[in-house]
């Protein structure tokens, strides 16, 4: 195959795969649409929910944990002022299927289908240019979107009882790949040279992957906070329970931060043999910091009685915000050195 | 700090008891600086104070644009660089904030590494009376006496910290056995590493802002050289707080060879330049022979604990003047590129009459060539350039002839002709030609001028940073403290063990998960598993 035809069958695996993600919001919405409110809090208590006082024992990590909470759910849930154990209900099997799972299961199986169609784009793609397939804004927002797809299907395999939330993580996947594919859109060609090394894999492709599992947790906190001001109405209660929410949003961006703060050392070490410099506070590099640091306070907002629960999920949701500011605007309206990627 | 200074209050003056008030200030400022809540804040002042720096131009970074601001936003512009909106990360406001934020870390971080240390001398807490409470709990009375149960627990739960007690029994005669176990002190290490390499990494960065420095050069391919001896030799310099340009390793650097490939598009594929180079100990050695090195585009040549670049090139057309009389002059400076994508470049060649000692005449004799060079021409009678590699050359020139302004003391730039003196007459135009390389024309006066030709020049940029491998060291051990810290789990173990009247053991079990991160559960069950021994086929599946 000429190289012509892997960009032609690229672009058409990219569209395909839209259009299965499109179809699998579909089935999501109507998995969400046929979903009873969530259930009552759990009838089966654990043992955890007896409160239990090892205030005495606690290190400083326990601090901040209000006594009387119960600390057998982990001392961040306490700020919920929830147990857990509606999600383990709601993992359980139940003896029939419901339609709602009926359409929930098909959904997943689609997605999977839509990454692996999505996949076979990017690495058309690579082969088609005869590079690594992350040189301009439409290969980067189309590999963040797919790690981003990923890290939900990990997610989902994890704690299938989240499947609900799949719709709100396919809106945004599905809107940034539209944008991609038009607005983005470059046409399968090689990079200028400075583009031309190693780094870009190491750098590009870390930042790409963490961007990706970033957009879980923004998500989660969103709902998370939608979810608790209970003013989200029939489109909230259906979503699992707060606690859930925040533990997904923790637990996921305590996977991406290490991730992307490798990628941005990567970038700092490729900048030193590119630019001559390893930091100078290029846009593109100055709001990388400033994620940096947002994602920074919403891990220390998570050990801070008062600021674990709400405020916490806001500045993870202002962490996505900076990030994708990061991805779009400064690319294509701040003139800097990272804005020859394409647009 | 004013919060780390002293409370120095003179004791007559004062009202009654003053000291005590000014240390409870201090104390409690200082207890407020360094909590939590401060450093959250203090993080959230650093993210907005950043911002305006990627959101407005900065001098650092491109002059022009912040010139070009000021023009677009007469009102607005002034008040913002008063305010230093344009020098973001050389402003005292973001100093502050970081330092502060320092403050605070430094602040936070020698109590918990106290702390830590102590943590780790100190025994696991005592177990708990009531083991059926904790989140983790189990419970079972198994056939064999206490020490053959203690050894399998000492044998399960190698690799934790341990404290084995004895209690008094339940009817205050028999003997009870607890254990308390802790794993997961790495995560403390981990947070503690996390922070201090960040302290070590922001030391060392404004290090290499103190003693580093910074120079940009243009080179002609071909036998050019460049020494690293002075400020003066560099075309622009910025210097770290500490350089003054008396001390920089005196290396040398000759551009042997140019190459650039370009994709048929015009894209440019690949920048290489063969240079020869000399060391500091060469030149003082008296050496004559140069290393040779290879330097591209993501991949300086690193010698003296300097770095030198390639950052861009271009082409200088190299023009002779014949003047009446005969004598020659051949000039050869860089032309700028105005075009990135075909290199059409533009630039002005000047020449002042030779042999001439009327001051007067020798002003107004001087000569300028000026115009725009395509490498590859389109042939066309206007000249314009179609690719960027040097295939088929053609410049379209003016022949100013007249009084530059060479001599009136003010710099001008090298690539231009203040055009406003042909309006005065200062400068006339004597020709319009457009020329190859060994073309001629001939002016009123009988001067020839003739383009020989167009070599490369290369722009270098000396970096020299001593302290960034003290960056790296520093990121790499934050990224270590950083995965510890988020990957390892605090956990702890208790078990009692009370002998039972039938000579059994009553085996009771509870275990606790510190931190955040869930997971415990399942390590628990194999802990459990393996201390009552259970043969059960899915405990043992479990089982390392």
């Amino acid at each position: 195959m000429n190289d012509v035809v892997l960009a032609i069958h690229s672009d058409r695996l990219f569209m395909a795969a839209v259009g299965v993600y499109v179809l699998a919001m579909v089935l999501h919405a109507a998995e969400y649409a046929t979903l009873r409110a969530a259930h009552a809090p759990a009838t089966e208590a654990r043992p955890a929910d007896t409160p239990v006082t090892v205030a005495a024992a606690a290190g400083p990590d326990e601090r901040a944990a209000r006594p009387g909470t119960p600390p057998g759910s982990d001392p961040d849930d306490s700020a919920v002022g929830r147990n857990l154990s509606d999600e383990s209900a709601a993992g359980r099997e139940t003896p029939q299927r419901t339609r709602a799972d009926r359409f929930g299961g098909a959904a997943v199986n689609l997605v999977v289908l839509g990454a692996l169609l999505q996949l076979g784009s990017i690495v058309c793609r690579g082969l088609a240019t005869d590079r690594w397939p992350l040189g301009n804004m439409y290969e980067f927002t189309s590999a963040v979107c797919l790690a981003a797809v990923v890290t939900w299907l990990v997610v989902l395999r994890r704690l299938p009882a989240l499947r609900a939330v799949a719709l709100f993580v396919l809106l945004p996947v599905v809107v940034l790949l539209f944008l991609a594919g038009t607005v983005l859109y470059a046409r399968a060609a090689p990079v200028v040279p400075a583009l031309r090394s190693y780094w870009l894999v190491v750098h590009v492709t870390t930042i790409t992957v963490s961007s990706g599992l970033l957009l879980v947790p923004g998500v989660a906190s969103l709902l998370f906070l939608l979810r608790r001001s209970g003013r989200g109405g029939v489109l909230a209660e259906r979503l699992p329970s707060a606690a859930a929410l925040d533990r997904l949003a923790y637990r996921t961006t305590i996977v991406a931060f290490p991730l992307y703060t490798f990628g941005v050392i990567a970038g700092a070490i490729w900048a030193e043999a590119a630019w001559g410099r390893f930091w100078g506070w290029d846009p593109k590099e100055t709001v990388a910091f400033v994620a940096w640091v947002v994602y920074a306070a919403y891990l220390h907002a998570r050990a801070t009685a008062g600021w674990r629960g709400g405020r916490a999920a806001w500045i993870n949701v202002a962490g996505l915000a900076v990030v994708l500011f990061n991805l779009f605007f400064i690319n294509m309206v701040v003139a800097g050195l990272h804005s020859y990627a394409g647009v | 700090m004013t919060t780390t200074a002293p409370p120095a209050a003179p004791p007559g003056e004062s009202p009654p008891s003053p000291p005590r008030t000014a240390w409870a200030l201090l104390r409690n400022a200082w207890r407020g600086l360094t909590s939590m809540r401060t450093a959250l804040v203090l993080l959230f002042l650093l993210a907005v104070a950043a911002l305006p720096g990627a959101l407005l131009p900065q001098r650092s970074l491109n002059q022009r644009l912040v010139a070009q601001y000021f023009t677009d936003h007469p009102t607005l512009a002034p008040l913002l660089d008063r305010l230093q909106f344009f020098d973001v990360f050389a402003a005292p406001w973001f100093a502050a904030v970081y330092l502060l934020l320092m403050v605070s870390l430094i602040g936070c971080l020698v109590p918990r590494t106290v702390e830590q240390v102590r943590g780790l001398r100190t025994p696991p807490v005592a177990t708990p009376r009531n083991l059926a409470r904790l989140p983790h709990a189990a419970a079972q009375t198994v056939d064999e006496p206490v020490a053959q149960v203690e050894a399998r627990v000492r044998g399960t739960l190698r690799g934790w910290r341990v404290a084995w007690r004895d209690e008094p029994g339940p009817d205050g005669s028999t003997r009870v056995r607890t254990v308390s176990a802790e794993r997961g002190q790495l995560r403390e290490v981990g947070n503690l590493v996390f922070h201090l390499s960040l302290l070590g990494l922001l030391v060392a960065f404004a290090a290499g802002k103190i003693v580093g420095y910074e120079g940009q050069v243009i080179v002609l391919s071909g036998g050019g050289q460049f020494c690293n001896t002075g400020i003066l030799g560099y075309d622009s310099f910025r210097a770290g707080l500490r350089v003054d340009g008396t001390d920089l390793q005196p290396f040398c650097v000759r551009v042997d060879d140019f190459t650039a490939t370009y994709e048929h598009s015009g894209q440019p594929a690949g920048y290489t330049a063969t240079v020869g180079y000399q060391t500091a100990a060469d030149l003082a050695a008296g050496t004559d022979a140069w290393r040779s090195a290879t330097v591209a585009v993501n991949h300086p040549l690193r010698t003296d604990g300097s770095r030198v670049y390639l950052l861009g090139h271009g082409y200088a057309p190299r023009f002779t003047v014949t003047y009446p009389d005969g004598q020659q002059r051949t000039g050869e400076v860089q032309w700028r590129p105005v075009d990135q994508t075909t290199l059409l470049s533009e630039g002005a060649t000047k020449f002042a009459r030779p042999g001439v000692t009327d001051e007067e005449q020798r002003r107004t004799s001087q000569l300028a060539v000026t115009g725009l060079l395509a490498p590859t021409s389109s042939g066309g009678q206007v000249v314009t350039s179609v690719f960027p590699a040097l295939d088929d050359p053609e410049v379209a020139v003016d022949v100013l002839r007249g009084d530059l302004g060479l001599d009136d003391g003010r710099g001008q730039s090298i690539f231009t002709v203040d055009r406003s003196r042909l309006d005065t007459g200062e400068l006339t135009r004597v020709a319009r030609e457009n020329m190859r390389p060994g073309d001629e024309i001939t002016l009123d006066d009988g001067t020839r001028v003739r383009f020989d030709g167009v070599r490369d020049w290369v722009s270098l940029q000396v970096s020299h940073d001593p302290a960034q491998v003290w960056v790296l060291v520093s990121a790499v051990f934050v990224l270590v403290g950083l995965m510890l810290s988020l990957a390892v789990r605090r956990r702890r173990f208790w078990a009692r063990l009370t002998p039972d009247a039938a000579g059994g053991t009553r085996v009771e079990l509870g275990g606790l998960a510190r931190t955040d991160r869930a997971g415990y559960g399942e390590e628990f069950d194999r802990l459990t598993a393996q201390v009552l021994d259970m043969q059960d086929s899915r405990d043992t599946e479990e089982r390392r």
